[in-house]
This record gives C-alpha cells, sequence and structure tokens, in this order.
C-alpha cells in the first residue's frame, strides 16, 4: 500500500499546516458536518443529563430500532423535496400497507417471501399513481398528495373495520421489527456476529477509501495530506467500533438496523454515484434547465414518486413488525416526522440540495431528543415545544450558512 | 417660449462593470408625442427606470426636472404621485382578475379603509370611455386580447390622473389594426394635453406619430429630430441609430469553406397556444456545414421562439412544416432527441435555464451528456473531473477550480461553462443565442475565437443576436426576422446595419 505518493505536494502545508487545514477543511464543510456534530453535542448532553443512561446498550439499540420506520421514510423525503414536491400520504400509506401485510399474512396465511414483494409492488405501484398526477396531470404535490392522505387514512380504517387491531403471528415476520442477527457465541458477554459485522464494516470502510484515494493520485487530483487522511480513517473507524461494542452488548445488531442501513447504502450511492441521481439532482436545482438539457423530467418526477411509495410500504412493513400487529392508527403523523428528519438533515425547499445521509442524521436526531427527554422524564408538552425549537434552528443554521456562501 | 415638461440633465447610471448611461440629456415639451430610439442596450430602459424612480435618486448623477421642479423619486410611487406613469411591454395586469379590478389595484377608491366597489365600476366606466374601449367592466382581463389589455393598461394611467404617459414597445404585441387603434388614442390623449413618451423599434409608427425623437446609443444622446423640420424620416434615424464604427473585436476567420446543407428548415411554422398566435411563421432557411449563420431581429421578433421550435419544442407549440438534418426529414419531441442527433442549444437566459447555479463546473459541464462519464449508470467521478478540467483550460474558465460553484462565476465565465456543457455533447450544430449578451469585451473575444475554432472543427453555428456589430463581424450569412417571419436574407458582403435595420423594423 503506497499512500507515500506525491505526498511531496500533497502536504505542501505540512509541519504548522496541519491544524490550518483542519480548521479550513472544517470551514468548507460545516454544513455537512454540522449535523453531525449536532448529533454528537446532543449525545453528549443526554449523557451528562442521564448520568449514561442515554449511551447505554440497551437505550441505543432501542433509539435505532424506534428510528427504522421513519428513516426509510425520510430517505424517500429527501429525494421528493430534492425535486421541490411534497408527499403527505406517506403516513397513512404506510398505516394502510402496514394492514395489508398482516391480514395476508394472518387471514390468507401468505409466507412472507411473498407477502413482503407484494406490499412493496403496491407501495410502488401507490407512488406512481402519485407521479401521473403530479408529472402528467400537473396538480401539485401538495394537493395531490393531501387527496392521497385522507384516501389513505380512509382505507386503512376500511379494511381494519370490522377486526380492530389485526394482530400478526407470523414469527419471521415479526423479527424484521425485533429480532437480531443470531449471537453464534458471546464473547465476555458481548454478541459475536454484530462484532465480526463491525469489523467486516471497518475493513470495507478502510479499503474503500484507499482505493478512493489511489484513484484520484492516479489521476494526479489533489487529495488531503496523509495524515488528515489516516486521521479520518481512524476516527470513522472508532466511531463505527464504538457503535457496534454498544449495540453489541445488549441483543447485537437488530434486523431493523440492517435494513435501514442496507436503505442508507443504496440510496447513497444511487444519488451520489449513479446518472438516474444526477438527473434527480438535476431537475431539482433547475427544472427548466434540466429539461434543455435532454433530462425527461417527468420520468424524474415518476421514478421519485414510485421510489417514495416503495418505501411508505417499506415503513409500514418495519412498523406492523414492530406492533406486531396493524391497527387503525397506524401511520398518523409518520410523514411530519420524515420531513422534519430531511429538514433537520439539510434538505433545501429550494430544490437540488440535500443528502439522504443527512437525512437519516436528522431523524436520529429528532429521535435521540424523544429518547433523551423521556429518560429525563421531561413532560410531553415540553418534547413538543423542544423538537420544533430544533427543527426551527437547524433551518435556520441551514439558511445562514447558505448565505454566507454565496 | 419653451415649455418643457420633463428636463432629464447629465444623467449618468454605472452598473458594476458596465457604464449604461453617459451624461444623457432628455427634453420633453409638454404636449408631445416624444419618441425614444435605439438599438437594444442603447439604454432607453435604463434611462426610462431612472426617471419612474425604479433606479432611485442617488444611484445615478445627474438631475431630473419635471414640471419646472427637481425631482428626487425614491421608488415608482413617487413618480406615480408626481404624475409619470410607465407602461411595460409585459403588461402589469391580472389576468384573473376583472377590468375594473385592475385599473383600480394599488390604487383603490375607499372610504374608512373600505374599498367601495361600486364607485370603482362607475369611475373605472368613465376611463373606459376616455380609452374608446367598449367592454363590461367586469370582464376578466384574460378574455380580453392583447390590444385591449394594452387599452386597460392606459386606462389605469389615466385613472392615477397622469400627465406624462410612456409606453415601451406598446405594439410589439398586436396586430396592425389594434396597433392602429393606439396610435389613435395617443394622438386624441395628445390633444387632452396628455404628454407621451413612445419607446418602439418601429421606425414607421415613430414616423407617423412623433413630434420629436430622441435618439440614444452607447448609452449617450446622439441627437433630437424634430418632425416639424422634417427630420424623422426612417434614414436619418437608422443612421444615428447605428453610426458606431465597429470595433475590431471579431477574430477573423481564414479559408472558409462551407460544405454540405447541414440543416434546413422549410415553411417552418410554430404556433404557441398559450399565446393563442403563431411565434413563427412559414420560416425558410438552411446552414451548411462550416458556416456561422447569423439571425438578426429585435426582441420579440421570435428568435427564440424558433429555436426553441427546433430543439426539441420544450414550450410544446403546434408545428408544421419540415425541418431536415444532413438532408434526413426529422422532428424532435423532446431535447434530448435534438442532443441524440447532435443539436445543441446555448440558451439566451443562462441563469433562467441554461445553468444549475447550485451546482459545480464539473457537474454543469456533464449535465447534458452524463452517458459519457458513466458506464452502466454509474458515473466515473474522476473521469468527470478530468474532463471539466481539460474544458475548463481550453476555454479559460477563471474559477479555482471545477468544484467552483457556477453561481459564483462571472457572467462570461459562466456563459464559457454553457459552451463547454454543450461541446461536450459533440453536437453538428450549435446554437446559441445571444451568446455574449451581458459579458465584458475581453471574454467577448474569447468566446468568438472559440466559435471560430468549433467551425474549423467542422461544426456549423446558428447565431441569434440582437447585437448588430456581433451579427456583422461573425455571421457569413445573416437572416433577419421580425413578427415571427424571416425578412430578409443577407449575404455578408452585402450587410450592413442599416440594411438589417431596414428588415427588422419592417
Amino acid at each position: 500500500m503506497n499512500l507515500q505518493v506525491n505526498d511531496s505536494r500533497t502536504t505542501a502545508a505540512a509541519g504548522g499546516g496541519f491544524v490550518r487545514e483542519m480548521l479550513s477543511l472544517l470551514k468548507v464543510n460545516v454544513r455537512e458536518y454540522g449535523m453531525y456534530i449536532a448529533l454528537f453535542v446532543i449525545m453528549l448532553i443526554f449523557s451528562i443529563l442521564t448520568d449514561g443512561l442515554f449511551m447505554s446498550s440497551r437505550n441505543i439499540s432501542n433509539l435505532l430500532d424506534a428510528t427504522g420506520y421513519i428513516a426509510v421514510l425520510a430517505v424517500g423525503m429527501t429525494l421528493v423535496i430534492v425535486i421541490r414536491h411534497i408527499d403527505l400520504s406517506v403516513g397513512y400509506a404506510a398505516g394502510f400497507m402496514g394492514a395489508i401485510a398482516a391480514i395476508l399474512l394472518s387471514h390468507y396465511g401468505f409466507p412472507v417471501y411473498l407477502t413482503i414483494p407484494i406490499i412493496l409492488l403496491i407501495g410502488v405501484a401507490a407512488g406512481l399513481i402519485t407521479g401521473f398526477l403530479v408529472a402528467s396531470v400537473g396538480i401539485p404535490a401538495f394537493v395531490a398528495t393531501l387527496a392521497g392522505m385522507l384516501i389513505f387514512r380512509g382505507a386503512l380504517l376500511q379494511v381494519t373495520e370490522k377486526t380492530g387491531t389485526i394482530n400478526v403471528r407470523d414469527e419471521w415476520f415479526n423479527a424484521i421489527g425485533n429480532g437480531y442477527i443470531p449471537a453464534i457465541a458471546k464473547v465476555g458477554g458481548l454478541n459475536l456476529s454484530s462484532l465480526l459485522l463491525g469489523a467486516v464494516a471497518i475493513i470495507l470502510y478502510i479499503l474503500s477509501e484507499i482505493h478512493n484515494r489511489r484513484n484520484k493520485l492516479k489521476y494526479n487530483f489533489e487529495v488531503v495530506s496523509t495524515s488528515i487522511f489516516v486521521l479520518k480513517l481512524v476516527f470513522v473507524s472508532v466511531i463505527i467500533a464504538y457503535i457496534t461494542w454498544i449495540l453489541a452488548g445488549y441483543n447485537g445488531i437488530s434486523w431493523t438496523v440492517v435494513i435501514m442501513l442496507l436503505v442508507v447504502i443504496v440510496y447513497h450511492f444511487l444519488t451520489t454515484k449513479t446518472v438516474l441521481g444526477r438527473h434527480i439532482y438535476a431537475v431539482g436545482s433547475n427544472p427548466e434547465a434540466a429539461h434543455l438539457s435532454g433530462i425527461n423530467v417527468k420520468k424524474i418526477t415518476y421514478v421519485v414518486f414510485g421510489s417514495m411509495g416503495m418505501l411508505a410500504a417499506l415503513s409500514g412493513i418495519l412498523f406492523t413488525s414492530r406492533l406486531q400487529s396493524a391497527s387503525p392508527t397506524a401511520g398518523m403523523l409518520f410523514e411530519l416526522d420524515a420531513i422534519a428528519a430531511a429538514y433537520v438533515g439539510g434538505v433545501s425547499a429550494a430544490g437540488g440540495v440535500g443528502k439522504v445521509t443527512g437525512s437519516i442524521i436528522g431523524a436520529i436526531v429528532m429521535a435521540s431528543l424523544s429518547s433523551g427527554m423521556n429518560l429525563m422524564g421531561v413532560g410531553v408538552s415540553y418534547q413538543y415545544m423542544i423538537r420544533g425549537g430544533v427543527l426551527a434552528l437547524a433551518v435556520i443554521f441551514d439558511v445562514m450558512t447558505r448565505k454566507k456562501r454565496s | 417660449m419653451d415649455d418643457y415638461i420633463l428636463e432629464m440633465r447629465n444623467i449618468s447610471k454605472t452598473f458594476p462593470g458596465v457604464k449604461a448611461l453617459t451624461d444623457v440629456s432628455f427634453k420633453v415639451r409638454r404636449g408631445e408625442i416624444h419618441a425614444l430610439v435605439g438599438e437594444n442596450g442603447a439604454g432607453k430602459s435604463t434611462l426610462m427606470k431612472v426617471l419612474s424612480g425604479v433606479y432611485p435618486y442617488g444611484t445615478y448623477e445627474g438631475d431630473i426636472m419635471f414640471e419646472g421642479r427637481e425631482q428626487r423619486f425614491a421608488s415608482i410611487s413617487d413618480s406615480v404621485k408626481a404624475g409619470i406613469v410607465i407602461i411595460y411591454q409585459e403588461l402589469a395586469l391580472f389576468p384573473d382578475l376583472s377590468v375594473y379590478e385592475n385599473i383600480y389595484v394599488g390604487n383603490e377608491v375607499q372610504r374608512r379603509g373600505l374599498v367601495n366597489w361600486n364607485e370603482t365600476i362607475v369611475r373605472a366606466q368613465q376611463m373606459l370611455k376616455k380609452v374608446k374601449l367598449d367592454v363590461n367592466p367586469e370582464t376578466l382581463i384574460k378574455d380580453l386580447g392583447v390590444g385591449k389589455q394594452q387599452l386597460v393598461e392606459i386606462a389605469k394611467a389615466l385613472s392615477k390622473d397622469v400627465k406624462l404617459l410612456i409606453l415601451d414597445e406598446p405594439t410589439a404585441a398586436l396586430n396592425e389594426n389594434d396597433s392602429e387603434n393606439l396610435l389613435q388614442l395617443l394622438r386624441e390623449l395628445k390633444q387632452q394635453g396628455i404628454t407621451c413618451i413612445l419607446i418602439s423599434h418601429k421606425l414607421k409608427e415613430v414616423m407617423a406619430i412623433a413630434d420629436k425623437a430622441t435618439v440614444l446609443r452607447d448609452g449617450r444622446t446622439i441627437c433630437t429630430l424634430d418632425a416639424a423640420k422634417g427630420e424623422i424620416k426612417e434614414n436619418i434615424i437608422i443612421k444615428h441609430m447605428v453610426g458606431r464604427e465597429i470595433e475590431d473585436i471579431y477574430p477573423k476567420r481564414t479559408n472558409k469553406r462551407f460544405g454540405e446543407t447541414v440543416f434546413e428548415l422549410r415553411n417552418w411554422t410554430a404556433y404557441d397556444p398559450q399565446l393563442g398566435r403563431n411565434v413563427a411563421t412559414d420560416v425558410n432557411m438552411r446552414v451548411r456545414k462550416g458556416e456561422i449563420v447569423g439571425i438578426a431581429g429585435l426582441m420579440g421578433s421570435g428568435r427564440t421562439e424558433l429555436a426553441l421550435s427546433i430543439f426539441g419544442n420544450p414550450k410544446a407549440y403546434r408545428l408544421q412544416g419540415e425541418m431536415y438534418l444532413d438532408g434526413k426529414p426529422v422532428r424532435f419531441n423532446h431535447p434530448s432527441e435534438a442532443i441524440r442527433e447532435g443539436v445543441a442549444y446555448v440558451t439566451e437566459d443562462r441563469k433562467g435555464n441554461g445553468l444549475f447555479l447550485i451546482q459545480d463546473i464539473k457537474w454543469n459541464i456533464t449535465a447534458a451528456n452524463l452517458p459519457k462519464v458513466a458506464a452502466g449508470g454509474w458515473i466515473n467521478e474522476n473521469e468527470e473531473i478530468r474532463v471539466s478540467e481539460s474544458y475548463k483550460q481550453a476555454l479559460n474558465i477563471k474559477a479555482p477550480s471545477v468544484e467552483q460553484l457556477v453561481g459564483n462565476l462571472s457572467g462570461g465565465n459562466q456563459q464559457k461553462v454553457s459552451l463547454g456543457k454543450w461541446m461536450f455533447v459533440g453536437p453538428r450544430l450549435l446554437i446559441l443565442d445571444e451568446p455574449t449578451r451581458g459579458i465584458d469585451v475581453g471574454a467577448k473575444f474569447e468566446i468568438y475565437t472559440i466559435m471560430n475554432e468549433l467551425i474549423s472543427q467542422g461544426m456549423s453555428i446558428i447565431m441569434i443576436s440582437s447585437e448588430l456589430g456581433e451579427v456583422l463581424g461573425m455571421s457569413d450569412r445573416i437572416y433577419v426576422m421580425a413578427e415571427g417571419r424571416i425578412t430578409g436574407e443577407l449575404a455578408i458582403e452585402e450587410a450592413d446595419q442599416e440594411k438589417i435595420m431596414q428588415y427588422a423594423t419592417l
């Protein structure tokens, strides 16, 4: 492994430059790192206020599991907001499709491996209908999805009317929201398979970073100095290791976390590395210019709403599985939590800006606030006010840094 | 005794990097119709914006005397209060409100904070009578034709007790009949003592109606012509309008050789269902390989619309006629189809619909042809940087890196990014719409050099431009458009500014 290539050039500012380089990197990327710093600060504060209870294995594990069904919605919502639309229907859509899943499993005895793809397909179909209304008919997304929200709410009531709450007894299905990766063995009270998974993640991360860096050097592009690079590798690896260690101390990594990670990874690569992703951001940045650049704006709108529908279905599956039942009120206000998570995560309502990784962090920030305040015994009334304040602050921070940059 | 209602003395106005007005003096006698003429960019609109307070006192130099008093307008409402009303080319009416609501919007007839609608309607009827418009005041604006809308605008001005009425290209969107009516109305208003400034490109109108005509050129007053002395004649006006020496900023192309016809339009007509009229009518044109074809004409003559109708028709015009590319009949229903066939269009409005301002240079350069830096849908980011880096160097885009946001670049550099974006598509036919609008002379020269370079590589260029110097300096052949039609075709050898202006103002 030869990381010393071109070091004479890339570390021209080395020596006293190390701190300077790090500060300038922080300054340039303040928007990006802002959220991570905010999350860190929130976690730190709660840890202190709850005497470490907040960062306990059990709490973090529960927190992440409870974030899952909002997080996947937030990922889809990010893209919807990036192309300057909104989707208010996803909450009850998730509730409705969770109920359909419960019905298929409990009343009709469908196996899990059939139920999940069917529900996801229904989700895509529902999303495409929204896409049709928005892109082809030309109805504002706010109105089209408000109508969708009412329809899904009604549909959810309809299918749960006779039975009320529908219980799900399928073990496999319920494991999605409650189960963990089997431990194989315990090492000093820690879950072995989770530890291994964490180790694999760290190795993959380091290898891909090194690969990227070598590629850049091959093209003779500027890269950060070796010391900063190593520092970053160590820093991120430590964080992954720490989270793994925490989770391994309880039941290990849950299937919900696995699914959430998969969704984030897939969407992260889709949005940042593919032509399709680039086209989505082009449509959001300037729809007219996108059209004149030969991009099919309609198609992109369909794709984004279709993906939103699929993720709403996934959210419904996660939620139903977690509760092991479908209820007539499932999905209420999920859409607003997802929208809040996306905005806290740095998505811009003006379009074209926002990352799915940001939105996931946004979702975790909001969930951390709830969890931490619950541990502290803060009343629900104050919780809402504080979360509202944080949402406003996040967007204010976003607007300020944007102004400063231009 | 001279009774001037308006005297603008030594007006200068500077924008960052550009001096728009230099020492302009402009005097208007009470009760006359005074035409203000000049090429696009001569400073007419800027002067009127200074007068109406769009550019408030303090942002320009010089004095404005109106009704014998010095005026220091801080905003448009100040100038309206003094009795100066401008009617812009793009009418400022609310299409979904009624005629009477439009006439009194912002000037409501009120008592104790409540609008008296009955009184409003009665007064509106009086105003409509003054402009000889026979419509029910409760009609919605969108149900009226453009000609009648124009009259509503004038009625609105009259309702504000106007003393000086300024009309900016009032007949640009009107048919002949409506134009004639409007001119007749202006004559009658003159009888009633209303002074009028008329900004118009149509010299026939100016000759028919103006008592005086002031010519602006390059932000300076050239002269004021007097109809009474027989000075308002087409050839005299045009001579003063264009009378500058063409500076030699146009790099010469050596050994011109034109090949086969690459692109051709036959009886091409584009109907805009939203406007309810043709934006291009019966256009015939052809472009040969290695040729720069200039399309001259005034603003609103349908050049951009023609280009859009060729380039995948994004505004969904109804099209008739034939288009040929390399002799093959083609028709594009989406810009992507045009791009696939090697047609590229650099828009006139680079900030509005040309570039992605919130994204960086490399992002913009590859935007129209991403698959070229991608394999199986995956973008090779390093290749993307390498490609855009090479365009940055070739086009001399001044920016610290290709990761610079395009919104932070100067106009000239933005235009180069635009060019790079379309060069990356590798087109056969490049349509440039106002390629040097709003950029400085140095950058202009660079863009002309790039155009010549592209031609030498076998590309063909259609260049739409309102700058006569540019059209004459760069084109090999020139079409002139007016009101959606090709009104003239000129070989470069026979073309001069006067001839183009004549065709353009037909």
